[in-house]
């Protein structure tokens, strides 16, 4: 029983964080059928932003607040210097300038701050425990899943219940109609980047959380996890990006506890034969996205 | 009220239309008619601001809108209901609506008065309001999108092919339909091939061939001409009415 629980609640709140970070990636691509390679970067800057804040007076939820603005922040610069001014006109080029945008944050943290890992500040709150019928489980393990609720109830509640976004979700179905209906362009598009920074910065607080510390390639990870979470969800459904972050997280925790020491290395390896095995099955992802229409 | 003049597109090497001159009246019921590909379509979604690789003259109430992009020429009163009839699958009737009147959403109480108005217009919507949309019929695709495109409170509608797949119980209620908004003093340009039902209805025709205009007129005249079949089948007139 105890076992059960602490698998749960690790399955659960890693999933979170996948299921989170895989939104924010799919909001955008499933408006624009582009991939935004410098998405991972969102949480580097999240990062440094409370790597920058740590040792101010503010108190943690402030820093934390202002590290999910600079990462909202940067989600809209990317598009505006690696998405708009390309997007007309070549799919190809977008993925260049956003790779170079993400080569560049990157280079950026190394030159004026320091290849090295830095300290981020956590919340005290973040080392207790408590203790769930006899298993002891990491608060923050807890409040990871509560955050993630919170913001899926959130993003739900804008994506059906306002004008801007019933029009997003208007827009990935069929863009030129809803532009045709008045809504703007950049309107959306600006606004899908923000939603997908908001998503990134809460993220990086928990994930940072887990580790402690930042680096300037420390939005790898997160980037290849969100990829394959939509890739097994289904890249164009916001229901879909969901469910294939909480699916990543059930393979890799099984796979921790499944697995012999010797092989534990090797997780990732048979994390992904077994995404392969699931793409062979359904090639499209477990849950379709909307009818297909145009890009611009 | 609306003013084309000089109307080229092309879809990469090649020129979908080719120098289209055509005009509205307010309150008038305007047909375009043609065969498949002779560039009706084209011309309203250039209109509407759809297309990018567009050349030419388009004047609204004297105003140059050739220039701007497809969300701003709704704002200024054209509303476009395309072939492809571009239904949001997965949103609701309701939700539909509601972006219909994206325009109108900063004035209080617009969207509640402008959508009751569309119910009664389309009682089938009010019904499956909750729906979405995508599971509707095509019949009530079509009463949607039309629906849709009036809740922005357009001045001149842009209908493409509305009778397009439909039964010919649901075609028919489709063209009563259009006559009762010409009746309520709406602007209509109407692209149908169904030519015989957009005549009857229609002030005026233009029926384009090849990219550009053939034959403009008077509904009735275009109607008795007999050269009508000869542009709609590529000059092959069938012996019988030749």
């Amino acid at each position: 029983m105890g076992q059960v629980i602490q698998f749960a609640i690790d399955v659960l709140s890693l999933g979170s964080l996948y299921a989170l970070m895989a939104l924010g990636l799919v909001i955008v691509y499933g408006i624009l059928r582009l991939v935004n390679f410098a998405y991972g970067e969102l949480i580097m800057v999240a990062g440094y932003t409370l790597y920058l804040l740590d040792g101010t007076a503010l108190p943690w939820l402030a820093m934390a607040a202002v590290a999910i603005v600079m990462a909202m922040v940067f989600g809209v610069l990317t598009e505006y210097v690696a998405f708009r001014p390309v997007r007309m006109k070549s799919v190809t080029a977008v993925l260049i300038t956003s790779f170079a945008f993400s080569t560049l944050l990157q280079h950026a943290a190394l030159l004026f701050i320091s290849p090295r890992s830095r300290l981020v500040p956590t919340p005290a709150l973040f080392t207790r425990t408590v203790e769930i019928a006899g298993v002891v489980v990491p608060l923050r393990n807890l409040l990871t899943i509560a955050a993630a609720v919170a913001v899926l109830a959130l993003f739900t509640f804008l994506l059906r219940r306002t004008v801007l976004g019933i029009a997003l979700r208007a827009a990935a179905s069929q863009f030129r109609m809803t532009r045709m209906l008045g809504v703007p362009a950049n309107l959306v598009i600006t606004s899908a980047f923000a939603i997908s920074g908001l998503l990134a910065g809460v993220v990086s607080l928990f994930w940072l959380g887990r580790i402690g510390s930042v680096v300037p390639g420390i939005g790898l990870e997160p980037l290849l996890v969100a990829f394959i979470a939509t890739v097994i969800g289904g890249m164009r459904s916001l229901p879909g990006a969901v469910v294939g972050g909480y699916l990543l997280a059930l393979i890799d925790v099984s796979l921790n506890t499944a697995l012999p020491q010797a092989l534990l290395q090797f997780r990732d390896a048979f994390t992904f034969s077994l995404v392969i095995v699931l793409l062979l099955w359904r090639p499209q992802g477990l849950i379709r996205g909307p009818a297909t229409g145009q890009r611009t | 009220m609306l003013r084309v003049s000089g109307l080229h597109v092309r879809y990469g090497p090649i020129a979908a239309v080719k120098g289209v001159d055509l005009e509205v009246r307010r309150g008038e019921l305007v047909a375009l008619l043609g065969a498949n590909g002779a560039g009706k379509s084209t011309t309203l979604l250039a209109i509407a601001g759809a297309l990018a690789g567009r050349q030419g003259r388009v004047e609204l109430d004297g105003e140059a809108i050739h220039g701007l992009t497809p969300e701003r020429i709704v704002r200024r009163g054209i509303a476009m209901v395309p072939e492809t009839r571009d239904v949001f699958a997965d949103l609701t009737v309701l939700e539909n609506l509601r972006l219909g009147g994206f325009v109108h959403r900063r004035t209080p109480g617009a969207f509640e008065e402008e959508l009751e108005r569309q119910m009664d217009l389309f009682p089938i919507l009010r019904e499956r309001a909750h729906q979405a949309a995508g599971t509707l019929s095509g019949g009530e695709q079509q009463q949607l999108v039309i629906a849709r495109a009036l809740m922005s409170r357009p001045k001149l509608l842009l209908l493409d092919e509305p009778s397009l797949g439909l039964a010919p119980l649901i075609v028919e209620h489709i063209f009563a339909l259009i006559g009762r908004l010409r009746e309520s003093g709406l602007t209509i340009l109407l692209v149908e091939q169904n030519a015989a039902q957009a005549l009857a209805r229609a002030d005026r025709a233009y029926v384009m061939a090849l990219g550009t205009i053939a034959a403009a007129g008077p509904a009735a005249e275009i109607a008795a001409n007999t050269d009508l079949e000869a542009i709609y089948f590529g000059g092959k007139a069938r012996g019988a009415r030749a």
